[in-house]
């Protein structure tokens, strides 16, 4: 039975073989794999890309002391975006579950409507929960906006929930019996930041320093933005990414004031609203520094 | 010669709800191309939308053109030149007379084109004509939109390949098998297709895949649920249906609960046993052909056990804290950007419910009816708001009146739906439902063509039920606010409530409407009233008069005023018609009708209305108009429509 690291290992290379770029976890907290730089912003413009990579997503509402056995502060993803996509990809989909040692002709497969959609990002697709014997192991999406604008190429998005498909595949009940690697089970590596960080989202964040921490990032996202001048000749320098990691900052602390209860009725949209802004206009100097870069390339 | 016609758009997984109206979509838009055939035949699965067609002739009928050329007296010059565009000699063109003059002219013979070329040119249009809620690219930016990415496509007629290209997809004869039990690439025919889909484990015809699942499950206490079944027979291409169990312990947890995780998060149907309780299994249908080592039945049960666990979790966690003690918490959850939080419709709603007559107990399930969605369980399962609330209202003592208010009040959710069973869940229904309609109304959110995306259409029609079905003899114009977009919303919402789900005929529901719609209950009775009139022979002639009345009216300019004067009336029949008037005014029409018609076809007959005496004509035009008056209150029976 492979352990959760080698299922790990199988699909990353599965995916190297199909010619995508493996990368490492992206460093900022997220909620989600799409969040990260390497899908929010390759995802836009003209230029092919293939990636893939484990990413932890924190969704602090979700946090359940480590007692609940199928939810989790912290998950992970394995992220991989085929831009554009191949016509074969929900062939090359199945054939990755395979790889990982499920034969298909032993098991159920649908594909289930399921359109995703993140307003914070101002993104959404069209696509698909996959189930596995009634178990939602993927979500399958052909992107079709980020940012508020239209791709130019539809990126095909997978997003494998790596802790549900491996106890599946190791036949566990709780997430926290799943054997990490050999001798070691994902509880042994995972309970205690489980217990801990649901403490300290649910019970001891400081509401006021949070609030602190996320009009400062805001605030400095904002002057960045607003310091982008699309004609500068030397706009290809502009620190976009940098300023991308200031709207991720405050994603995050927005969901943990969330769940601690923080964020009034009258308050939330605004607050969606303020980092969708923000995101927006990354998404679009983004796309506009990158113009540039090709044609400097050229 | 006539030809078959099979066409076949290999698409990847198309929502199950969207696939019906799809093929009706096709079937419309291939007979708009008015091409001959004997019969077609829609089928689908996930992945394919067919249509077939019988009886295609390979080439159009041919047809005849006149063409004109030249006028008569035009040069020889211009006519040989004309002749020869033509491709025909001078002396072939005959001389047609028309209302112009003469002109030469020439019949032009049209040969039908190939029907393989209409199809070829037609049939990228008709795919992207089809009508789907939400689309979407996929090569693109700027390219075409579909459902989902078109994989293949199938167009044959007979054995030649309708050929064109659509999103990089050319059309051709190969089809696609079962994505796991089939090959990737069949070579069809129109004869053959039906055939060489099923040995690649594909059953084309919808029926046939819905009698499979029934058939699998014969001898299952299966609980019918017609539109889980129809989802199951458009999310599989080869269903087979396997029976799984699970722990009976979790019977403890209430039936609404265990039932919701089945049928709406795993689509499976739940069992009964034999005493019709729900028993521990569950029934759910496999895209595959078998499952003989029971790998899919295990790991469905696996899911089901963590899903049961769950509600488990949440059931007891949230028991930790009353209802009652969740009305801050309503403060944080957010009813509408512009019209607050739940805690502020809940007063609202309070205060309505007030309103329509609640009494304690209603006042009470309205103060309670919301805070079930701060509980875990109505996070999990949103579709059991209410019900919930109800459950926890029971377990935590409420009166009967007021857990069964709460567990109620979102009902009816469709027309099939019952109502609230009680009164006070009656109350808080309207309450809740007229709260969103004048707050929605009140912001702006008002529904235009399909979008409704608060639902206010079908809050307004359960309005309407409850007051008519709950027999609430409430005024609900004094609840609208004055608001008159709202007002024409529910105008239409009873309207069609009588019409379409009642049956009674639109000129009743018009006639009924016109003398006041205000009070719902008494707007039934006399529509009851009038539908029991209708047939009795009286009643048209008269209801003809009344159009006939009105119209006297409309034209004279008459809005009434004024007594009659006794002494202008005329022996005979205007004298007959006001003595008769006036012994039965007050009675209820039934009673008066026979009396009154002949009386009143006796005056139209004999008396002129538009008297040249003006006093006079003005009291004939007030005799009419009180006659009129009179009868109105039950309805404007001028809104009739009859046959004479």
């Amino acid at each position: 039975m492979p352990s959760f690291q080698e299922i790990i290992f199988k699909l990353k290379q599965y995916w190297a073989d199909r010619g995508c770029i493996i990368q490492e976890p992206y460093d900022v907290e997220v909620g989600a794999g799409t969040m990260c730089p390497e899908t929010f912003l390759r995802v836009l413009g003209p230029q092919p890309y293939r990636v893939a990579y484990v990413q932890p997503s924190r969704r602090p509402a979700d946090g359940r002391y480590g007692d609940n056995p199928n939810r989790l502060y912290k998950h992970s993803q394995l992220q991989v975006i085929l831009k554009p996509s191949p016509d074969d990809i929900i062939e090359q989909y199945l054939a990755s579950l395979e790889a990982i040692g499920i034969d298909l002709r032993q098991h159920d497969i649908k594909f289930e409507e399921d359109n995703w959609e993140s307003p914070t990002l101002g993104a959404w697709g069209i696509g698909w929960q996959v189930m596995l014997d009634g178990l939602e192991v993927t979500q399958f999406t052909y992107f079709q906006q980020c940012g508020g604008i239209d791709l130019d190429l539809v990126p095909a998005e997978l997003t494998y929930g790596l802790e549900r498909l491996v106890a599946f595949l190791q036949v566990k009940d709780s997430v926290y019996d799943i054997e990490w690697a050999k001798g070691v089970s994902y509880g042994d590596v995972r309970h205690r930041e489980e217990l801990q960080y649901s403490v300290y989202n649910f019970e001891m964040a400081d509401i006021p320093t949070l609030w602190k921490l996320f009009g400062l990032h805001e605030g400095e996202a904002a002057r960045l933005l607003a310091a982008y001048d699309p004609k500068s000749p030397e706009k290809r320098r502009f620190p976009l990414l940098p300023t991308y990691d200031h709207v991720l900052k405050c994603s995050n602390l927005f969901n943990t004031l969330d769940s601690r209860g923080a964020i009034s009725v009258t308050e939330r949209v605004g607050v969606i609203q303020r980092v969708r802004k923000l995101a927006v206009g990354v998404a679009q100097a983004w796309l506009d520094q990158q113009l540039v870069q090709q044609e400097v390339a050229l | 010669m006539s030809l078959p016609f099979l066409f076949e758009i290999g698409v990847e997984e198309i929502p199950d709800w969207m696939i019906p109206d799809a093929l009706e979509n096709l079937r419309v838009l291939f007979e708009k191309l008015e091409i001959p055939h004997e019969s077609v035949t829609l089928d689908a699965t996930p992945r394919r939308l067919v249509l077939r067609a019988e009886g295609l002739p390979a080439r159009q009928a041919d047809s005849q053109e006149r063409v004109l050329g030249p006028a008569k007296s035009a040069p020889a010059q211009a006519v040989a030149g004309f002749a020869r565009k033509q491709g025909v000699k001078p002396e072939d063109l005959t001389v047609e007379t028309t209302p112009k003059g003469e002109y030469y002219g020439f019949i032009k013979k049209v040969p039908g084109r190939l029907t393989k070329d209409i199809l070829a040119e037609a049939l990228p249009g008709i795919i992207l004509r089809i009508y789907f809620p939400k689309t979407m690219y996929w090569t693109g930016k700027g390219g075409p939109r579909f459902i989902r990415p078109i994989r293949w496509i199938v167009a044959l007629l007979g054995e030649e390949i309708v050929p064109f290209e659509l999103a990089g997809v050319r059309s051709g004869a190969l089809t696609s098998g079962h994505r796991r039990l089939g090959a990737k690439e069949i070579a069809v025919t129109p004869a053959d297709y039906v055939e060489r889909l099923r040995h690649h484990s594909v059953i084309l015809s919808a029926e046939e895949r819905r009698n499979r699942i029934r058939e699998g499950l014969a001898g299952v206490r299966v609980k019918p649920d017609p539109a889980l079944l129809e989802t199951l027979v458009y999310l599989t291409e080869f269903p087979t249906p396997i029976v799984g169990g699970f722990d009976p312990q979790f019977l403890e947890l209430p039936e609404e609960v265990l039932v919701t995780v089945m049928r709406h998060h795993q689509k499976y149907f739940s069992v009964e046993d034999a005493q019709g309780k729900l028993a521990p299994q569950f029934a759910t249908v496999m895209n595959i052909d078998a499952d003989p080592e029971g790998f899919v039945r295990r790991g469905n049960e696996r899911v089901l056990r963590a899903r049961f666990n769950d509600a488990r979790f949440f059931w007891e966690t949230d028991q930790k804290k009353k209802l009652a003690d969740r009305l801050p918490d309503l403060a944080h959850v957010t009813f509408q950007a512009k019209l607050g939080s739940y805690r502020d419709k809940t007063k609202r709603m309070m205060a309505l419910v007030k309103e329509l007559g609640g009494k304690t107990l209603a006042v009470r399930a309205a103060r309670l009816s919301k805070c079930d969605l701060s509980t875990e369980l109505v996070k999990e399962f949103t579709e059991l708001q209410g019900v919930v609330g109800g459950l926890y209202a029971r377990a935590q003592g409420e009166r009967t009146e007021v857990w069964q208010a709460i567990y109620d009040h979102y009902k009816p959710e469709s027309m099939e739906d019952a109502i609230p069973r009680h009164l006070a869940g009656r109350q808080v229904s309207l309450a809740d439902k007229l709260d969103t309609l004048r707050g929605c109304f009140r912001v702006g959110l008002i529904p235009t063509g399909s979008r409704d995306p608060f639902g206010l259409r079908r809050a307004a029609q359960g309005v309407v039920r409850i007051l008519v079905e709950g027999k609430i003899a409430v005024p609900l114009l004094d609840l609208l606010e004055g608001n008159q977009q709202l007002v024409a919303f529910f105008e239409d919402r009873v309207k069609f409530y009588f019409k379409d789900h009642r049956g009674f005929k639109y000129d009743e529901v018009n006639a009924a409407m016109a003398a006041g719609w205000s009070n719902l209950v008494d707007l039934e009775a006399r529509l009851v009233r009038i539908q029991r009139l209708r047939p009795t022979p009286d009643f048209e002639p008269l209801a003809a008069s009344f159009k006939r009345i009105r119209n006297i009216l409309v034209q004279a300019g008459f809005t009434g005023g004024g007594a009659i004067d006794q002494t202008l009336l005329e022996p005979g029949p205007e004298l007959e018609l006001y003595e008769e008037f006036t012994r039965i005014a007050g009675q209820p029409i039934e009673n008066a009708i026979s009396k009154l018609r002949p009386k009143v076809d006796l005056f139209f007959d004999k008396v002129l209305v538009n008297a040249p005496d003006a006093t006079v004509r003005q009291n004939r035009l007030t005799l009419l108009h009180t006659l009129l008056a009179e009868f109105s209150t039950m309805a404007d029976f001028s809104e009739i429509v009859t046959n004479s």
